[in-house]
């Protein structure tokens, strides 16, 4: 199935900003972390919508679906 | 005495006098610093009812214990006076070395009364105070002003001045310090205009003493650790700055876009993001004193028509001055920001009013023949001229400086103006976020969301993830944000540093800067007494329960697309229980059990 995968901050170092990516049916997001070597430890207290909505680790995702992936980082 | 300096500076304009006072210890244990004790001193001696643009009116600059000392981000102030643009109680917080400054100079605050006869600045060098001519700063902005009473002072002197927007008595005019920190909202600059005060420079070369210098440092370390082991006190906002925010809350459909009348998700969000700030134009980043994030910008336009180069923007301008008129150009949107530092002019108020203004002309609202020029969405060069003309007031420029809601009331259309008490409401929309518009519409300065942060739990999951679209214990959750907030804002350090550490941290700052012995809980009751006590002031200044609304289009137009699409913010599901949870009656006014719990009856 086909996920859009968009990163921001600091995980764009080395990666990419937005990108269509391959994955299983039933893959959840903690899968495409790994994937990507983004640090899960770290990630737990990132920021992850899947289609603008709040996602943890276990979410499974869906063809089509929008994963946006926050390292830790706050404004005001 | 520790921590605090223990005593004030007393400026009769109108007579030209200068005295000292000593605090009172009662007022410094209940009410801490900054915001609640000049909050304090300001309700004492001022009328609720006072105009003010009046003599009458008074203006407190007012550092915390904790400013100018080693703990972590100690470098606020407030500057406290009834606000300009809507009449609610005025707490203005900056960041800098102003504050510290003045308690190196041995004073916790200034207290300004009356009205000059002519332009005038205040001149403090440890206990030696003047009120001297400003005759040559008057019309300078306040880049040449700071520059200028350095020139004439002392090198190391820190400026806090208005710019030409102040002067005009814009009524959302700000007081600058160290050319590029804002005193922001409300319109506290005008105040000063008003009172022909130019800027009030301070040079000190003492200290600040602390009660126990080996409990002190233990607490300052710890929280200092604490800061520089979480990622977003350490990285993220070091690197990236506040503008973080702008993919953030777009990704979550709460980015608001064209004054909120359309989907809150903005196509051109990248380009005006903070990893595209960071990518193309930081130069660097910057603190203020005793700051160990770093989040300021440092950023350079290197060519082109809005050529120029200063500090943020941060993310509320940016989404003021971008998103919110349709713009994509950070060139535009930071020529914008750094003309209202130079000005002296809120970029929140000044982004959303000419939103509101270009909604109404597209509307057909605002007759062609009432502005000088078209009025469009996304267009940078209308912006960066707008932005001059309000300060100084030319052509059309005079009706913005009056804010949106007069502007949009003027023409029989209140409903444009995106403002809570007539204050306009800053780079959330809440029909995504329920919580931070029960913020918006309770705070005690209308639109505003420094005082209630829920952002952090809502969207960014500091401290830990509360959903967004719920209604449900939001009451309860904004009550401990609002009253922590007015302690940290009290105390004279950074709101920042509570990404990292919280009440139990700060209080053994505080416990151990000034010796006195009170329990967390007992702090955090003082940001209650503290929050209880602007809010008894509005009531008597004429606000009421009525006034604790968002702009009807937040609460009946549904959301028009994106993540959040066709949802409102459900104001009707929360106040109810705000009101209870606060102790106050069904008309949002505190009853006495609650008075007498605060000490305030």
């Amino acid at each position: 199935m086909k996920i859009t995968v968009k990163l921001f901050a600091n995980l764009r170092k080395g990666r990419f900003k937005v990108n269509d990516l391959e994955f299983p049916e039933g893959t959840n997001v903690l899968q495409v972390l790994n994937d990507l070597s983004i640090d899960a430890e770290e990630m737990k207290i990132g920021i992850i919508f899947v289609n603008g909505r709040h996602a943890s680790f276990d979410t499974v995702l869906k063809e089509q679906d929008v994963l946006a992936i926050f390292p830790p980082v706050a404004g005001g | 005495m520790f921590g605090w300096m223990g005593k004030i500076l007393r400026i009769d304009l109108t007579r030209g006098t200068i005295s000292q006072e000593a605090l009172d210890r009662d007022d410094l244990r209940n009410y801490i610093g900054a915001r609640g004790l000049g909050t304090r001193l300001f309700v004492k001696e001022v009328d609720p009812n006072v105009d003010p643009l009046s003599p009458e009116n008074k203006v407190i600059f007012m550092s915390g214990p904790l400013t100018g000392t080693f703990a972590p981000c100690g470098g606020r102030f407030n500057v406290v006076t009834k606000g300009v643009l809507n009449g609610t109680i005025a707490a203005s917080n900056s960041g800098g070395n102003f504050g510290p400054e003045l308690k190196f100079a041995g004073f916790d605050g200034i207290i300004i009364e009356g009205r000059a006869a002519k332009p005038v600045y205040l001149w403090v060098y440890n206990d030696q105070v003047e009120i001297r001519d400003a005759s040559e700063l008057w019309g300078k902005d306040v880049f040449e002003t700071t520059d200028l009473i350095k020139a004439s002072t002392d090198e190391e002197t820190k400026v806090a001045c208005i710019g030409p927007a102040g002067e005009n008595q814009v009524k959302f005019a700000c007081i600058m310090n160290e050319y590029h920190r804002a005193a922001g909202r409300s319109g506290v600059g005008a105040v000063m205009g008003s009172k022909n005060l130019k800027a009030v420079a301070v040079r000190g070369t003492g200290g600040v003493k602390v009660a126990s210098v080996n409990d002190f440092m233990e607490a300052a370390v710890d929280a200092r650790k604490k800061l520089a082991a979480h990622p977003v006190t350490s990285e993220g906002l070091t690197a990236y700055g506040t503008n973080i925010l702008i993919n953030i809350l777009n990704e979550n459909g709460g980015l608001p876009v064209k004054n909120y009348s359309e989907a809150a998700v903005f196509e051109g969000a990248e380009k005006i993001s903070g990893e595209y700030q960071a990518e193309k134009y930081l130069v660097k980043n910057k603190g203020c004193f005793g700051c160990t994030i770093g989040c300021g910008r440092v950023t350079k336009i290197s060519q082109g028509k809005f050529k120029s180069r200063g500090e943020g923007p941060e993310y509320e301008a940016t989404w003021a001055f971008g998103a919110n008129l349709g713009l994509d150009d950070f060139e535009a949107v930071s020529k914008a920001n750094f003309l209202c530092n130079e000005l002296g002019l809120d970029p929140i108020t000044m982004g959303s009013t000419l939103a509101c203004a270009v909604e109404m002309y597209q509307k057909g609202i605002i007759p062609t023949g009432d502005v000088e020029q078209s009025l469009h969405w996304a267009d940078g060069e209308l912006l960066v001229e707008m932005v001059k003309k309000t300060a100084f007031r030319e052509g059309f420029g005079d009706q913005l400086a009056e804010g949106s809601y007069r502007l949009a009331d003027q023409y029989g259309h209140p409903e444009y103006s995106m403002t809570v008490k007539k204050q306009e409401l800053p780079a959330y929309d809440p029909r995504g976020q329920q919580g931070i518009g029960l913020n918006y519409a309770t705070s005690n300065r209308g639109g505003c969301h420094v005082r209630g942060y829920l952002t952090s739990p809502e969207i960014l999951g500091i401290p830990e993830l509360a959903d967004p679209a719920s209604t449900e214990g939001k009451p309860a959750l904004l009550k401990l944000f609002q009253d922590l907030t007015a302690l940290v804002d009290s105390s004279g350090t950074c709101l920042f540093t509570t990404f990292a550490i919280g009440l139990s941290e700060l209080s053994s700052e505080i416990r151990a800067a000034t010796g006195i012995t009170m329990s967390d809980e007992e702090f955090l009751l003082a940001g209650e007494r503290i929050w209880n006590m602007e809010r008894l002031f509005n009531l008597a200044a004429g606000f009421s329960s009525k006034d604790d609304r968002l702009p009807k289009r937040l609460l009946e137009e549904p959301m028009k697309g994106g993540p959040r699409q066709g949802q409102v913010h459900q104001l009707d599901k929360m106040l109810p229980e705000y009101y209870e949870l606060r102790g106050w009656n069904e008309n949002g006014v505190p009853k006495e059990g609650k008075m007498e719990e605060l000490g305030l009856a």
